[in-house]
């Protein structure tokens, strides 16, 4: 899985991410439009630290499923950064507890504030029929942690479009899945 | 309180004397019980007081308190200090699973009436009865003789990552946890048997009493009372998470000769997490 910072701006940027799209899309036929906009408010606080996030497909007993996306300071020395990851509260228990982190493809660095979109090509191609929840949950040192979630039904038969808004933490999280 | 039917009420003011903590309330209590990340570290309290948690009547001495790491090995106390109310010591977490932190002792007690009517009580405060000085140090003759089989442990449990299961299972000794349901593992909202296991047997009818941390704010402690079933279960739901201090008291007349009771007392702070 790849996940792309989609920076309107930076031209090679937007190659490198029509590109990842391009060749997965190609892999599993998968649809382009298949992702996850993920958009962290701006904050006007005199201390700001990117937040720690976790994007997760839980199932209909809230068992965690799939691990899709988990951005925490991975790059700190002696896995320091680890430490908060218990402040993901509800990953913590339902997933991040039981990972050997960092986990291979779903890691990533913190992201900052504005739209992040997660690639969701080929995401849900091994997971079987059923109602599922995508959540998002977020938790930002001096700050608070929130969740937000949408429904996701699998497979994919006919377009999903699915959004949530957010309170504090996360300001929206919308989901896009093409037949 | 069970013993004053049992013994009248003269006996109750000796078995205070005889186990003055469990007049009061212990505790062993974590800064947290849940952390993650390879190498961190928890701070402690050990008090005897009271209110839940404050600390104002005497610390709870951490020589006794023993540390056991997820893979079973000893961990050192860190930083260990005795202050005036409460005493502190630190742990450092490198292994991933539970660490068990406990004070256990089992003890025979023994109270009479001496030749002149006054009231005995063997062994001293806060000494261990041996079978071996039992019998040389108490009269078996002795007006009203009465002896216990006593057995007490204050217990708390902290994870580093996913809990395990090796340090919560149940020594066989005593008063203590089933093993069952992982105390730390605790969530509002969520229905929590937590078992009792006296000397490895499922201790129905034990008398458990949860107090909520911020009794101090409190115009009662709000107690939950509640008493063991036949599997020695009790089934609790938490509305609000926090810290919470949890004794449990058993006591039958199952108890091994020169004793006539077996008594069992057990502590444990659970912390009890929202989702």
């Amino acid at each position: 899985m790849e996940f792309t910072f989609r920076k309107p701006t930076g031209v090679a940027r937007k190659a490198l991410f029509s590109l990842t799209v391009a060749s997965v899309a190609l892999m599993s036929g998968a649809s382009q439009a298949d992702e996850l906009k993920v958009t962290l408010p701006r904050m006007s606080v005199a201390e700001y630290h990117a937040p720690y996030v976790a994007v997760w497909l839980a199932d209909g007993k809230n068992k965690r499923v799939k691990d899709i996306a988990v951005w925490y300071d991975m790059e700190m020395e002696n896995a320091k950064g680890e430490k908060w990851l218990k402040d993901l509260r509800l990953w913590w228990r339902r997933s991040g507890r039981s990972a050997d982190m960092p986990l291979d493809g779903v890691s990533g660095a913190t992201r900052r504030p504005g739209e992040h979109s997660i690639d969701l090509g080929n995401t849900f191609a091994d997971i079987p029929a059923g109602e599922y929840t995508l959540n998002v949950e977020a938790a930002r040192e001096l700050g608070g942690r929130e969740v937000v979630s949408v429904p996701v039904t699998l497979p994919v038969t006919s377009a999903q479009h699915q959004s949530a808004d957010g309170e504090s933490e996360i300001e929206k999280i919308e989901l896009t899945l093409e037949r | 309180m069970k013993l004053k039917t049992l013994l009248g009420t003269g006996v109750v003011a000796l078995s205070l004397i005889a186990t003055p903590a469990m007049a009061h309330r212990a505790w062993i209590k974590p800064s947290t019980t849940v952390v993650s990340g390879e190498n961190e570290w928890i701070t402690f309290d050990a008090a005897v007081a009271n209110g839940i948690f404050m600390p104002d009547h005497f610390a709870l001495g951490t020589d006794a308190i023993s540390v056991t790491s997820p893979s079973g090995k000893a961990v050192e106390k860190q930083n260990a200090q005795k202050l005036h109310y409460r005493s502190v010591f630190d742990i450092n977490l490198t292994e991933e699973g539970t660490y068990k932190v406990e004070i256990a002792n089992q003890s025979l007690m023994a109270f009479w009436k001496d030749a002149d009517g006054k009231r005995q009580m063997w062994p001293g405060r806060g000494k261990t009865g041996t079978l071996a000085e039992f019998n040389s140090a108490v009269p078996k003759q002795a007006d009203g003789l009465q002896v216990v089989e006593s057995s007490r442990r204050i217990d708390v449990f902290v994870t580093s990552g996913e809990p395990s299961e090796a340090s919560v299972a149940p020594s066989g000794k005593g008063l203590e946890l089933d093993g069952k349901t992982h105390p730390n593992d605790l969530y509002t909202g969520e229905e929590i048997s937590l078992g009792f296991l006296m000397d490895g047997e499922a201790a129905a009818n034990t008398h458990v009493t949860i107090v909520k941390d911020g009794e101090k704010y409190r115009d009662t402690d709000d107690a939950m009372k509640l008493t063991t079933d036949a599997s020695g279960a009790i089934a609790v739901t938490f509305d609000e998470p926090g810290m919470y201090w949890l004794e449990a008291e058993f006591e039958d007349d199952n108890a091994k000769a020169p004793a006539q009771k077996r008594r069992g007392a057990f502590v444990l702070v659970m912390e009890v997490l929202s989702l």
